[in-house]
């Protein structure tokens, strides 16, 4: 990012006014649509201003591992794909694409939502895999967000297939959904100069100086928390991003609920 | 006295289309915002998305042709997108081959001349699949390339041909590529011959084929794809004329699967 476009930036929040015109703590408009794959178990596509994402979830029948016999297994995955921005590149995944995969996989799994043990079928000898692979059709900022958004509606929107004498039946689908308790929602705060910024454009993004990503529940707990960028965050930012990253949970949280 | 009775089993197909009958289609232009041209392609139950990136800066630099640009293309199934066990994200085997033979299948059409030690990067997704996807793959990079103005002499379009059952079919999707674990038959030998044309010479820039099938067979299904792919050709048109605001004039860039011709006396109801 070069200087000028960044003062640019810093300038016009100065004035109250984003580059595209939101206010600084002012969501682009959300689409959310869900079992839009047939090929998967659950599916969700999402669209946050321009950042478009499609979420699917697999299921398989493993074998446990050895410390936590009893529980089954979550996995979230994320790749970059070079079709999604000009950014990115063919290849395994980077720095950047496992980070945004480990922090929603943590999201999601600390929450706990997930009930590991009812995913087992027999101690030690087979669970319930889940694995949920975001891929993200254009980039324009804030795939850490919208991505958790997807992976939560696409494990909502998840139907067991049928699992008979030992074998998974891709081709016909249960009414048993996977358990999920509570919805977990991954907020990102940017901090651009003395501004806090929330559901970040590309644009923004290269400019920030530190984001935070916090992860928080229904009950107003926090899950998982993930600190980016070159600059520090004093505690006050921490403080005041936190607050700002709850409340706007709240409303991704209603907009998940009624998909 | 014995008579042995022989009955032609595959005379009405699965999905009640007729053998020379695509699947529905549909067709997007201009869907990846962040792209220079983009395309959707749908195909039955087979989705593709195409991006195209460039022409730019060809990097690693040791693959740049200081004489023309060059095409490559980067074909790719999303771990959710196939019917049975998640698929392994990153290359592999088939999806390096499928990469191969797209740029070749593409290749024809272009020309880069104009833009040397560059690279126009086509990168093609799956995210649902039910066969036929390097062709769906082919008809959105197509649309794509169009939409990027790299400059071609036509609109590449793929469709598979084949034989099952002893009956020659266009556009075959996964049930009858496996048609003998659906419905019993009276020979299992199921031929699959994805084939890639240019639509205003009938030449052709991509035939692969798995399968038994006599040569006659074969000359027969090759000769019944030329429909298709007029058909399929006119939706990319159309997809692209949508685009541009362009008035359509004949059909639109959906196809709701009425028969390609009008004399086809095999349709099955």
């Amino acid at each position: 990012m070069d200087y000028d476009t960044k003062k640019h930036i810093i300038e016009c929040l100065d004035k109250g006014v984003r580059y595209d015109g939101r206010k600084k703590d002012q969501l682009r408009d959300i689409e959310i649509k869900t079992g839009v794959i047939e090929t998967a178990e659950g599916s969700a596509y999402v669209r946050c201003g321009n950042t478009e994402v499609l979420a699917g979830v697999k299921m398989a029948v493993e074998k446990p591992f050895p410390d936590t016999p009893e529980e089954g297994i979550l996995m979230v995955g994320a790749e970059l794909y070079p079709l999604s921005s000009a950014k990115y590149e063919s290849g395994p995944p980077d720095n950047k694409a496992i980070e945004v995969a480990r922090v929603i996989d943590r999201g999601i799994r600390e929450s706990k939502s997930i009930d590991n043990k009812r995913l087992c079928i027999a101690a030690g000898e087979k669970v319930w895999t889940i694995n949920v692979d975001i891929a993200p059709l254009n980039d324009d900022g804030n795939l850490i967000d919208v991505g958790s958004m997807a992976a939560v509606a696409a494990i909502l929107n998840a139907k067991f297939p049928k699992y008979e004498d030992g074998k998974v039946d891709y081709k016909v689908k249960t009414d048993e959904s996977i358990p999920f308790d509570k919805i977990p929602v991954a907020i990102t705060v940017l901090k651009l100069g003395n501004h806090y910024v929330i559901d970040p454009s590309d644009l923004e993004q290269d400019a920030a100086d530190a984001r935070l990503t916090v992860t928080s529940l229904e009950d107003g707990k926090l899950c998982a928390m993930q600190k980016g960028g070159d600059n520090p965050l004093s505690i006050e930012d921490i403080d005041k991003m936190i607050t700002l990253a709850m409340i706007k949970a709240d409303e991704i949280r209603k907009l998940i609920k009624n998909s | 006295m014995k008579t042995k009775v022989i009955i032609m089993v595959y005379n009405k197909r699965i999905d009640g289309r007729g053998f020379d009958e695509l699947r529905p289609i549909e067709a997007k232009a201009g869907v990846i915002k962040n792209a220079d041209g983009s395309a959707y392609f749908k195909m039955g139950k087979t989705i593709a998305y195409a991006a195209v990136y460039g022409p730019r800066e060809m990097f690693p630099k040791f693959q740049q042709d200081p004489k023309k640009g060059v095409l490559r293309c980067n074909y790719n199934m999303m771990p959710f997108s196939g019917a049975g066990e998640r698929v392994r994200p990153g290359p592999s085997r088939r999806s390096k081959e499928i990469s191969m033979v797209t740029e070749k299948a593409l290749l024809p059409v272009i020309d880069l001349n104009d833009y040397p030690n560059a690279v126009v990067d086509v990168f093609i997704e799956l995210p649902q699949t039910d066969a036929g996807s390097r062709c769906c793959g082919i008809n959105a990079a197509a649309i794509a390339l169009a939409d990027a103005g790299i400059p071609m002499k036509d609109l590449i379009a793929a469709v598979a041909v084949g034989r099952a059952d002893g009956q020659i079919i266009v556009d075959l999707n996964y049930e009858e590529e496996h048609l003998h674990e659906f419905i019993e038959v009276e020979s299992k030998e199921v031929a699959d011959i994805p084939v890639a044309m240019i639509p205003s010479t009938n030449e052709i820039t991509l035939l692969q084929m798995d399968g038994i099938i006599s040569k006659e067979d074969f000359m027969n299904a090759i000769n019944k794809v030329k429909g298709a792919i007029q058909k399929i050709s006119e939706i990319q048109r159309n997809a692209l004329k949508d685009k541009y605001g362009e008035s359509i004039e004949n059909g639109e860039s959906i196809y709701n699967g009425e028969s390609i011709y009008n004399d086809s006396d095999d349709r099955t109801e």
